[in-house]
């Protein structure tokens, strides 16, 4: 096969796609994320739409060859707007038969399977259970197949570099990634300048990466296999300056932009967990911010450094996923109880217990509401897509800081690994989110004396004083035992002990008239609606897209906010024959909905560790619109 | 330390007393540490303001609604947490951690072993009644084995931790030891605790006189005292009795041994060294009694000097801004491949 670098290309069909949904798969150790991750950066710099769902396994490195070793990356590149990263892909690039087999089920009907062929020897077969070869027993009819044998292509155009041939077949995720970038007409540039960068300080492993995907982009060049090339031509997108971002890192930023838009310090204290560790890695790294990084020795101590920091006058973070919001629970309760400013950020994944970890789901919602004891209410804001983590994560703060109250903000999995281009945000455009500490006595005791009163609240907020250590003459104390209104002295009192409950619970209703109200995506009078909140939100804009354009008009509600619920929610839902709530959990927003405002909507569920797709959500619209 | 004398003026204990009424039972240990406090605050020049006490819950984790000073009352356990995370930010204040044997060994050993390794700028005042007393009586992470409370009707079959021993294994750079019964003593540790630049940590025997009264009577009665407690100082033999007349000696299998002094030789006693590289005299000596029932040691055990944490934290962002500069949140969301749509 080899010989075919040399031969002279042959006269090809070049089609225009309008979108494309690759699938790569391969081994843990095949490095398929980066692979994926790559070919996402260059159709993003070509300027087309994208969006990402990196699918991958808790192991590190699962036993090779195995079909729970299979890490995937899934990317929808398009020539127009998108939300979601494809319901089913197009092509799928499978590195061995563990891939295959754990994939093709996903692949659409007719779909183009690119398989690396050296991989399919007995022991891998074996491996993955298969008994007979799907490259020649049949699996693949239907399929338009490339077999590509890029073990052995890539250690050939290693040869001569020195690279020892087992470094060598390391390189062959560059080769797939060089026969992809040509048959789907990407640029090649982008991911060569990439290499020299990321290995430049090991010239054998870049020589071995740049030789691999040059060879393979060569071979979808001249090999005569691939009938036709690609385009997906660039999307039209609002102008501006875009780079491309995942959840976790635009949550990162936010904070940062939140911290100065506060003009207060940013201390993040988090235990690591997945998925949520790379906010605690990337703002780590950012010490040039002012911003303070604690690991702490665990979940329930990273909540409460994070508490003592608010107590400080900083702005007091705490990340992590589902396990460690349980764990976190009692701090938040204090925090709620004492007033202080708390961010926590749950990156929901499949649970409950250690559950999926590195998949996702949105099942947190009612621990998020209702998960601590006592009458514990506060401020839950929810994430909707990858690049709106940013903007999610200053309104937290925001909220936390003016109404000095722990806020837990909701991403997920998916939100946090995928990725999509984002026009980066004029900063002038950002709100002022500070607020001012309590520096002066603000009230007078029976005798007429000067007297700071740390209960004494904001007539409008309800929310308290914020004086913080260093001050003079404002010491106080503040504890988790219930407190006199205004004296914040210790007290007993029954009658107080429900004022205050009733306080505290009427200072975060009271946040309703300071949110937005609730996003709705209208195309005139509709009978159906659905409603979302989160990272399903993708899936609902492109479903409902797609059932317009068919006829029925439909509307689509997203909550930004879940406690408290927008106040434009009940007249809106009101509207409606029919509401459709879909959900990655067994229907929370559902049953809140329902007892809320006594409307039976209609839940819609899906648990099973990966995002709905549209065509999910699609089916389901149009069966509520012929039912309705 | 952040504060001295010459920051404001010089406070009384009344300027130390919050208008709050202590809640601990007649005759409670509490007392005396919280007066000896209060007394020594003063004395040090320290300032209200400035000074911040947090604890965890149980009777001690009462102790900041009493002074008047910032305070957190905070979770069972998660004291020494919450007071990393203020010292971590605002290592201008004097941060105090106050709390009992069941928050800070029990339910909060983790944190207090973290607190110690990192060497955060907090003084961790353990008060240690080998009870639980807010939850009426059952036994603590200290108690000693056959103690019989309401859940060890029977008697507890639990080894208990030596404290100090705790501490030294987690890497302290200060450990102390004094007891309720003598005010003087308490603030020469506290002192010592405040002066300390990094993670101190004090623990003070207090008798709890409703669930486990006399405690430590038999070495904190003041006719016990010269027989039983060993006072440590610094660079002297470690000598104790009403004349002096008994001893502490590394016997040859190099192990601590109590002796009489006329029996040995003056000179062949240990000297004490509290800046001893490492804490192996210190280990040793936290091991010297097994309960307060035989001659027990009190002083300053370890001081040693070690990179305080919210220091070390500043020095990189620091390092940080000097390296990169100052951070530019424009140029931060730039800093990936970016393009341009016209």
């Amino acid at each position: 096969m080899t010989d075919t670098v040399t031969r002279q290309p042959a006269p090809r069909i070049s089609e225009d796609l309008d979108r494309l949904v690759i699938r790569f798969a391969g081994d843990s150790g095949d490095g398929m994320q980066l692979t994926g991750d790559r070919f996402t950066s260059a159709s993003a710099l070509f300027g087309n739409d994208l969006a990402t769902l990196p699918d991958f396994p808790a192991e590190i490195r699962a036993p090779a060859g195995t079909l729970h070793g299979v890490s995937a990356f899934q990317v929808q590149v398009a020539s127009e707007t998108v939300t979601t990263p494809g319901d089913a892909p197009t092509v799928l690039v499978a590195m061995n038969p563990a891939a295959l087999r754990s994939e093709l089920d996903r692949l659409e009907a007719g779909g183009t399977v690119i398989v690396n062929s050296d991989a399919f020897e007995e022991r891998n077969l074996d491996k993955a259970g298969y008994t007979d070869d799907p490259l020649t027993d049949g699996t693949l009819d239907g399929y338009t197949t490339y077999l590509v044998p890029m073990t052995s292509l890539t250690k050939e155009v290693c040869k001569d570099l020195g690279v020892k041939p087992r470094d060598a077949e390391r390189s062959k995720n560059f080769f797939a990634l060089g026969v992809v970038s040509w048959l789907f007409d990407r640029p090649t540039q982008p991911t060569l300048d990439w290499i020299d960068v990321k290995f430049g300080k090991r010239p054998l492993v870049a020589a071995a990466n740049a030789a691999a995907f040059k060879a393979g982009h060569a071979f979808g060049e001249t090999t005569e296999m691939f009938q036709a090339t690609y385009k997906v031509r660039p999307a039209e997108l609002e102008p501006g300056t875009y780079t491309s971002i995942n959840g976790n890192t635009a949550l990162s930023w936010g904070l940062i932009a939140a911290a100065q838009q506060a003009k207060l310090p940013l201390f993040l204290a988090s235990y690591p967990i997945t998925p949520a560790s790379d906010v605690l890695h990337e703002l780590s790294g950012r010490k040039n911010f002012g911003v303070r990084t604690f690991q702490a020795e665990d979940e329930i101590a990273a909540a409460c450094a994070a508490v003592g920091a608010s107590f400080g006058g900083h702005i007091g973070v705490t990340t992590t996923s589902g396990p460690g919001l349980a764990l976190k629970a009692e701090t938040i309760g204090l925090a709620l109880s004492i007033e202080l400013p708390l961010l926590v950020i749950d990156i929901q994944r499949g649970g409950p217990s250690t559950g999926l970890p590195t998949k996702t789901e949105a099942s947190d919602l009612n621990l998020a509401l209702y998960g601590r004891h006592g009458e514990a209410p506060l401020p839950v804001v929810a994430a909707y897509s990858p690049s709106q983590c940013f903007f999610a994560a200053i309104e937290a703060v925001r909220i936390a800081l003016k109404y000095r109250t722990p806020v837990i903000l909701l991403s997920d999995g998916y939100l946090a690994n995928g990725s999509e281009p984002w026009r980066l945000p004029d900063l002038e455009d950002l709100p002022d989110i500070s607020v001012d500490f309590t520096t002066r006595f603000n009230d007078a005791d029976e005798e007429g004396n000067p007297v700071f009163q740390p209960y004494k609240r904001d007539p409008q907020t309800l929310a308290r004083p914020w004086a913080v250590p260093g001050t003079p003459d404002l010491m106080h104390r503040v504890g988790g035992l219930e407190k006199e209104d205004v004296t914040g002295n210790i007290s007993y009192t029954p009658a107080n002990h429900g004022l205050m409950t009733e306080l505290r619970a009427a200072k975060v209703d009271g946040i309703a008239a300071d949110i937005p109200p609730t996003m709705l995506d209208s195309d005139g009078p509709a009978t159906v609606a659905v409603l979302s909140w989160g990272s399903v939100w993708g899936s609902v804009t492109s479903a409902v897209r797609r059932v317009r354009a068919g006829g029925p008009a439909v509307d689509h509600l997203h909550l930004t906010h879940l406690n408290p619920l927008h106040a434009d929610l009940g007249d809106l839902l009101g509207r409606y024959r029919t509401v459709l709530v879909p959900e990655m959990n067994l229907g929370q927003l559902a049953s809140i909905v329902r007892s809320r405002y006594l409307i039976d909507v209609k839940s819609i569920t899906k648990v099973e560790g990966v995002p709905f797709t549209a065509s999910e959500i699609a089916a389901a619209i149009a069966g509520a619109v012929d039912d309705d | 330390m952040t504060t001295d004398m010459s920051t404001g003026p010089t406070t009384t204990k009344a300027d130390w007393t919050s208008d709050q009424e202590p809640r601990w039972c007649p005759g409670c240990g509490d007392y005396s540490i919280l007066s000896a406090m209060q007394l020594l605050m003063p004395q040090l020049g320290a300032r209200p303001e400035n000074t911040v006490f947090v604890s965890g819950i149980g009777c001690a984790a009462r102790f900041p609604y009493y002074m008047k000073t910032y305070g957190m009352h905070g979770i069972h356990g998660r004291a020494p947490a919450l007071a990393t995370g203020l010292a971590t930010c605002r290592p201008d204040l004097d941060v105090w951690v106050v709390g009992g044997d069941g928050d800070i060994l029990s339910i909060g050993g983790n944190h207090l072993l973290h607190a110690l390794r990192r060497n955060v700028n907090i003084k961790i005042l353990l008060f240690n009644n080998q009870i639980y007393g807010l939850t009426k009586g059952q036994y603590s992470p200290t108690s000693e084995i056959g103690k019989v409370t309401k859940s060890t009707p029977l008697g507890s079959v639990d080894e208990p931790l030596n404290p100090l021993s705790v501490a030294l294994g987690a890497e302290a750079t200060f450990v102390a030891r004094t007891h309720d019964m003598d005010r003087t003593h308490m603030q020469d540790m506290f002192r010592r605790a405040w002066e300390h630049a990094g993670a101190a940590f004090v623990e003070v025997y207090q008798n709890c006189n409703v669930f486990n009264d006399g405690a430590f009577a038999e070495i904190t009665k003041k006719d016990k005292r010269p027989s039983m407690l060993i006072t440590l100082q610094h660079g002297e033999p470690i000598r104790f009795g009403a004349e002096g007349e008994r001893g502490v000696i590394m016997n040859r299998s190099g192990e601590l041994q109590l002796v009489d002094v006329a029996d040995v030789g003056e000179e062949n006693l240990l000297v004490h060294d509290e800046r001893a590289e490492t804490p192996s005299l210190a280990f040793a000596l936290s091991r010297l009694s097994s309960g307060p029932f035989m001659p027990t040691p009190i002083g300053v055990f370890r001081a040693v000097e070690g990179p305080e944490y919210a220091s070390q934290v500043s020095r990189q962002l620091a390092f940080a801004q000097d390296r990169s500069g100052p951070g530019d949140l424009a140029a931060l969301l730039r800093s990936r491949a970016t393009w341009e749509v016209a």
